[in-house]
C-alpha cells in the first residue's frame, strides 16, 4: 500500500449524462441528468481509493461505468495505459477478468435459482480459458475456503445463506478471474454491525493476500476511513475535494466535506453538546439542473458572489489535497 | 415498575402515576411454515414523558417487533403475542377493546417509520393524508383541518407550507418526506412517538436535520420518545437510557453514558469494537464471530454464547437472570458483574 | 426495518455457529458433486406426489392418444340412431349420444386431437410469447417498441374473427387430414393468444434484467445469451407456467367453439370439445352426454395445472 505505487488506473474526465426522455411513441430529451460530470482520479497499485459522498451524488453510477455497464459520455480510463472505453471483443474480456465489481445488496446480488457453486463457477464459464473444466469445482472450494465459507456448501442456493454470508459469496465470485482491480459498490451498507465488521475485515485481508486495488464506494464515512488509503468525496457529479485519508479526515479543506463529516455522529455521549456541528440547510440541488460555478454555493455558508460565477477548479489550495473550493481553508471537524 | 393499581378507575383502566408507556415481559411468536420463531422473549422496558429510550439491535433481534406490539399492528397470524402486557398509563392495551385500542393508537402513540415514502400513500396529496386524522377525529372542518396541516408542515421545517401540503409524496424529497411523516405522527398531539429507524435510509447530513427536530419537537412537547435504531453513533447523541437487543431479548438495559463507558453486556462490548469509527484510524475492527442466531432454534443457555468470547460451560445451559448493577442498569450476563465491575 | 419473518428463514440457512449442518432439512450439505438448479428440480419433482400422480394421468393420456384401439373396440363413428342417448351399460360404458355413437369410444379417440389442440397450442404460444417477450424486455428501447406494437396487433384482432379467417383461409386451400386439421386450429390459436404470454414474459424480463445478479453477469462479460438463458429464463418461468396451464384447459374447451362454428376440427377427427359442444342441448334429459367428456377434460386440466404448479415449486429454491 505504498504511496507511491504506480496508477492501474487513471481516470480523466469522465462524464455520464442521462437524458431525460419523455413522450410515449415519439420520445423527446428535455434534459440531461448530470449523474457524473468531469471526474478524474488515479488508483495506485495495491491502494484503496474511498469513495463518499451522500445519495444522488454519482458514485455508483461512476461504478457503473468504470464496469462499463453504461457508456460514458465522454472521457476515458486507462487501465495499465489502455483506454477501456475503447476496448472491444476479446481485449474487453480480458479487461473483465482484470476489474471486477462487488455489489451493494447481498440479496439481489446472487442469482436465486443459481447454486453457489454455479454462481462463483459462472466466471469459468465465462472465461473458459481461466481454469479447465476439471478444475473448476476445485476452484470454487477454494475460492469459497478463501472468502471463509464451508467448501462444503456448493450445493446450497443464496437465500440458505445469511446476508454476510452472501456479501462473502458475491466477493468470492469477483476473485475467480484474480483480478487486480475491485470496485466495490457500497459492499457493507446493507449488512448488521457485527457482520460489516467481518466482511471489511476480509476486504483488507484479501487486499494484502492477493495485492488487489480497491475503489472502495460507500455513503458511511467511518466505513471509508477505515479501509481507505485515500479518499475522494463527492458532491453532485463532481469529486469536490481528494487526498489521503489523513487529510481529508484531519484537516479537510472543502466545506462540503467538513460539513459531512461534521455531521456524523460519534459514539460517544460523552461528546454529546460539545462537538461542533456544521448544520447545511435544504437538500441536495437537483442534478439536472445544477447550480452554476460552484455546485454546492447553494447550501454553503461561505458562498459569495464569484462561487456562482467560476468554478472552482479541483486543485491544491492549502495542504496537500486537491479541494475544488475559491475558499479552502483547513479546519478539524472530528473529535 | 412503580405504583401498582391503587386508583384503578373503571372506564378506561388509567392508573395515575403509572409510567407512561410499559412493556411488561412481552412474548410474541412467528408461525412460519418452517416452525415457531420465537421473536420476543420476555421484553420489559418503559417510557416516561420528555424520555428518550433508545432501543438499539440488529436485524431480527425483535427491536421492531416490540414497536409493532405496542402499536397493535402486528400481522396476527403470522404473529401472536403469547405473554405479557403493554400498559399506557397504567392500562393494559393487550385487554381493552379493539375500540380503546385504536383511541390509543391515534391519540396516545404515533408511529413513523423507516420507509417514509412508502408509510405515505402515493394517490393522495401530503396534506390530505394529514388533515384527514384531523377531521375523523377531532371533527375540524376542512378549512380547519388545512389550516393545522399547513401549521404542522410549518412546525417540521418544510419551506412553503402552504403550497407543498397540495403535493403527493413522490414531489418530496427523502428527507422532506420524512419530516412529513413526523408532521402526521404529531397531528393529535400524541405522549408517545415511536420512531422506528427514522434516519436508516437518509444520508448525514439529513438525518442531522430530522434527528435535531425530533429531538427539539420532544423537548417542547414533552413526549416519550422510543427510538429504534441499529445505529450506535445516532444513540450516543440523543437518548437518555438503552435497551440493547438480541434474539428477542434485551440484553442490557443502561443510561447512555455508563453503557458507552463500560458494557455491562459482552455483545454491547462487541458491538462497540466492531464499529469503524470516524475518529480513530487504523485500530484493528474486532468481529463478532458467528451469525446471530435463527429465532426457530435459539441456543439453550444464553443466546448469545455461541458468539461470545466470554462463555464459559454455565453459559450454555443456564439462561442468565436479569443481574441489576445499580442505577437502573441491568445485564442479561452471567458475568455482568465482572463487566463493569472494573477487572 | 427487515421483516422478522424473513430475517428469521434468512438465518434459520447459517443459524449458529454450529449448527450449520442441522440447519437443512436435506442433505443439501454434503460433499458431492455439484448440482444445477435442473438437476435438483428433477430430484425435488421425483418425490413429490402431486408432480407423480399428474405424470401418470398424462402418461395415461399418452398412451390413450396414441394408441386408442388398446383401450376400446368399438367405432367411434359407428352410428346407431336406435340407440340414441342411452345411458351407460355394460354395453357401453359412457352410454351413447344423440347419434347412438358410443360416447366411450369417442372419448377415447378423442384424447388424441384433444390433447393435440390444448397441449400443441399451449406450448406454442407459451413458446413465442415468451422468447418475444423476453427479448423485448432484455433488449427494451426501439426493440422492445417494435416487438411490443407487433404484439398489440394481434392483441387487437377479436379471437373467434380472427380464428375464422385464418381457419377459412387454410380451410380453402384444401386441407383434408385429421392431423393437417388440428396443426390449423394450433396455429390459428397460438397466433392469436401469444400477445398475453408475451406480455406477461416481458413485464417478468424487465424486472429480473434490473437485478444486481445481471449486473454482476455482464461486468463478468457474460454474453446476451447467457444472461437471458441462464439468469433470467429461470426468474421469470413462474407466472408463465401457471398461465400456460390455464391455457391449456381453455383451448381444448375453445376448440370446441370453433367446431360448434364448423371451423375447428371434424370428422374424421373426433374430440372431447365436439362433445361437449354437442350435449349442450340435452343436459336436461342426457346428462350423461355432457358429464363423461367434461369430466374428463377436467380431469386432463387438473393434471396440467398439478404439472405446472409441481414444476414452478421446484424451480424456485426457497420452496424446497
Amino acid at each position: 500500500m505504498s504511496e507511491a505505487g504506480e496508477p492501474i488506473l487513471e481516470v480523466v474526465d469522465l462524464v455520464k449524462h442521462f437524458p431525460v426522455r419523455v413522450g410515449v411513441l415519439f420520445k423527446h430529451t428535455v434534459g440531461q441528468v448530470r449523474a457524473v460530470d468531469g471526474v478524474s482520479f488515479d488508483l495506485r497499485r495495491g491502494e484503496t481509493l474511498g469513495v463518499v459522498g451522500e445519495s444522488g451524488c454519482g458514485k455508483s453510477t461512476l461504478a457503473q461505468v468504470l464496469m462499463r455497464l453504461e457508456p460514458p459520455t465522454s472521457g476515458t480510463a486507462k487501465f495499465q495505459g489502455r483506454d477501456i472505453f475503447r476496448m472491444r471483443g476479446s481485449e474487453l474480456r480480458k479487461l473483465r477478468r482484470s476489474i471486477q465489481i462487488v455489489l451493494q445488496d447481498p440479496y439481489t446480488s446472487l442469482n436465486p435459482r443459481m447454486t453457489v457453486g454455479d454462481i462463483i463457477g459462472e466466471p469459468f464459464e465465462i472465461h473458459p480459458e481461466v481454469a479447465p473444466k476439471g478444475e473448476r469445482a476445485t476452484r470454487v472450494r477454494e475460492l469459497l475456503e478463501v472468502v471463509g465459507l464451508n467448501p462444503e456448501h456448493i450445493n446450497r442456493y443464496p437465500h440458505q445463506f445469511s446476508g454476510g454470508q452472501r456479501q462473502r459469496i458475491g466477493i468470492a465470485r469477483a476473485l475467480a478471474l484474480k483480478p487486480e482491480v475491485i470496485i466495490c459498490d457500497e459492499p457493507v451498507s446493507a449488512l448488521d454491525v457485527s457482520i460489516q465488521a467481518q466482511v471489511m475485515n476480509l476486504l483488507g485481508d484479501l487486499q494484502n493476500e492477493f495485492g488487489l486495488s480497491y475503489v472502495f464506494i460507500a455513503h458511511d464515512l467511518s466505513v471509508v476511513r477505515h479501509l481507505s488509503d485515500r479518499v475522494a468525496v463527492m458532491y453532485l457529479g463532481k469529486v469536490v475535494e481528494i487526498g489521503t485519508e489523513e487529510e481529508i479526515y484531519t484537516r479537510p479543506t472543502h466545506p462540503y466535506t467538513q460539513a459531512l463529516l461534521s455531521a456524523v455522529p460519534v459514539a460517544d455521549p460523552t461528546l454529546r453538546g460539545q462537538r461542533q456541528v456544521i448544520r447545511l440547510e435544504g437538500d441536495v440541488p437537483s442534478p439536472v439542473d445544477p447550480p452554476s460555478g460552484c455546485r454546492f454555493r447553494t447550501r454553503c455558508w461561505k458562498a459569495q458572489d464569484i462561487c456562482a460565477e467560476e468554478e472552482p477548479e479541483l486543485t491544491v489550495r492549502t495542504g496537500g489535497q486537491l479541494s475544488a473550493c475559491h475558499f479552502a481553508q483547513e479546519k478539524s471537524v472530528v473529535p | 415498575m412503580s405504583a401498582q393499581s391503587i386508583g384503578e378507575t373503571e372506564d378506561t383502566g388509567v392508573v395515575p402515576d403509572a409510567p407512561l408507556l410499559e412493556v411488561d415481559d412481552l412474548y410474541v411468536e412467528f408461525r412460519t411454515r418452517d416452525g415457531v420463531a420465537k421473536v420476543l422473549n420476555g421484553v420489559s422496558y418503559h417510557v416516561d414523558a420528555g424520555e428518550t429510550l433508545a432501543v438499539l439491535g440488529e436485524s431480527g433481534s425483535g427491536k421492531s417487533v416490540t414497536a409493532q406490539a405496542v402499536m397493535g399492528i402486528l400481522d396476527e397470524p403470522p404473529a401472536a403475542v403469547t405473554g405479557g402486557e403493554i400498559r399506557y398509563h397504567g392500562e393494559d392495551l393487550l385487554k381493552v377493546s379493539a375500540q380503546r385500542r385504536s383511541d390509543v393508537r391515534a391519540e396516545g402513540i404515533a408511529m413513523i417509520f423507516q420507509d417514509a415514502l412508502s408509510a405515505l400513500n402515493p394517490v393522495y396529496t401530503v396534506g390530505f393524508q394529514i388533515e384527514e386524522q384531523l377531521r375523523v377525529r377531532l371533527g375540524m372542518s376542512r378549512q380547519e383541518a388545512r389550516k393545522r396541516a399547513i401549521a404542522l408542515l410549518d412546525l417540521v421545517r418544510i419551506p412553503n407550507a402552504a403550497r407543498r401540503v397540495r403535493q403527493y409524496p413522490h414531489e418530496f424529497s427523502g428527507g422532506m418526506r420524512q419530516r412529513a411523516m413526523i408532521a402526521m405522527s404529531l397531528a393529535l398531539d400524541p405522549e408517545v412517538l415511536i420512531a422506528d429507524e427514522p434516519t436508516t435510509a437518509l444520508d448525514v447530513t439529513v438525518q442531522a436535520q430530522i434527528m435535531d427536530l425530533l429531538k427539539e419537537i420532544q423537548t417542547e412537547r414533552r413526549m416519550g420518545l422510543i427510538l429504534i435504531t441499529h445505529d450506535l453513533g445516532v444513540v450516543a447523541e440523543v437518548a437518555d437510557r438503552i435497551a440493547v437487543m438480541y434474539a428477542g431479548r434485551i440484553v442490557e438495559y443502561a443510561d447512555a453514558v455508563s453503557l458507552y463507558r463500560r458494557p455491562g453486556h459482552p455483545y454491547t462490548a462487541a458491538l462497540m469494537e466492531s464499529l469503524p469509527r470516524l475518529d480513530l484510524k487504523g485500530h484493528e475492527l474486532k468481529t463478532i464471530k458467528g451469525l446471530p442466531p435463527s429465532l426457530l432454534a435459539i441456543p439453550p443457555g444464553c443466546p448469545f454464547h455461541p458468539r461470545c468470547a466470554m462463555a464459559q460451560d454455565r453459559c450454555r445451559t443456564e439462561v442468565p437472570a436479569e443481574y441489576r448493577l445499580g442505577l437502573g442498569r441491568t445485564s442479561r450476563c452471567h458475568f455482568a458483574e465482572e463487566m463493569v465491575g472494573g477487572v | 426495518m427487515t421483516d422478522p419473518t424473513i430475517a428469521a428463514q434468512a438465518d434459520s440457512g447459517g443459524s449458529y455457529v454450529t449448527a450449520l449442518e442441522h440447519a437443512d432439512g436435506g442433505g443439501t450439505g454434503k460433499k458431492g458433486k455439484p448440482r444445477s438448479l435442473w438437476s435438483d428440480a428433477w430430484g425435488d419433482l421425483r418425490r413429490r406426489p402431486l408432480f407423480i400422480i399428474a405424470s401418470v394421468i398424462i402418461l395415461f393420456l399418452i398412451v390413450v392418444a396414441v394408441f386408442p384401439e388398446w383401450f376400446t373396440s368399438a367405432d367411434p363413428n359407428h352410428r346407431d340412431l336406435s340407440r340414441s342417448r342411452q345411458t351407460p351399460s355394460s354395453d357401453a360404458l359412457f352410454g351413447y349420444d344423440v347419434q347412438g355413437q358410443d360416447i366411450f369410444a369417442r372419448a377415447v379417440y378423442g384424447t388424441r386431437w384433444s390433447l393435440l389442440v390444448g397441449v400443441g397450442a399451449a406450448v406454442f404460444t407459451v413458446v413465442i410469447g415468451a422468447v418475444i417477450g423476453l427479448l423485448a424486455g432484455y433488449f427494451g428501447g426501439a426493440v422492445d417498441g417494435f416487438l411490443s406494437r407487433v404484439a398489440e396487433v394481434f392483441f387487437g384482432l377479436p379471437f373467434v374473427l380472427g380464428a375464422i379467417i385464418i381457419l377459412n383461409a387454410f380451410r380453402s386451400s384444401g386441407v383434408d387430414s385429421a392431423f393437417a386439421l388440428v396443426m390449423m386450429v394450433v396455429f390459428a390459436l397460438s397466433l392469436l393468444s401469444w400477445p398475453v404470454a408475451m406480455r406477461i414474459m416481458r413485464s417478468a424480463a424487465i424486472s429480473a434484467k434490473q437485478q444486481d445478479y445481471v449486473k454482476a453477469a455482464r461486468a463478468l462479460g457474460a454474453s446476451a445469451w447467457r444472461i437471458i438463458f441462464r439468469h433470467m429464463l429461470p426468474n421469470c418461468l413462474a407466472p408463465i407456467l401457471v398461465y400456460a396451464t390455464i391455457l391449456l384447459g381453455s383451448f381444448i374447451a375453445v376448440e370446441a367453439t370453433l367446431s360448434f362454428l364448423g371451423i375447428g376440427l371434424r370428422d374424421p377427427a373426433v374430440s372431447w370439445g365436439v362433445m361437449i359442444s354437442d350435449a349442450r342441448n340435452y343436459i336436461r334429459v342426457a346428462p350423461h352426454l355432457l358429464l363423461f367428456p367434461a369430466g374428463i377434460l377436467t380431469i386432463t386440466v387438473l393434471a396440467f395445472v398439478m404439472l405446472g404448479d409441481a414444476v414452478r415449486d421446484a424451480l424456485d429454491p426457497k420452496l424446497r
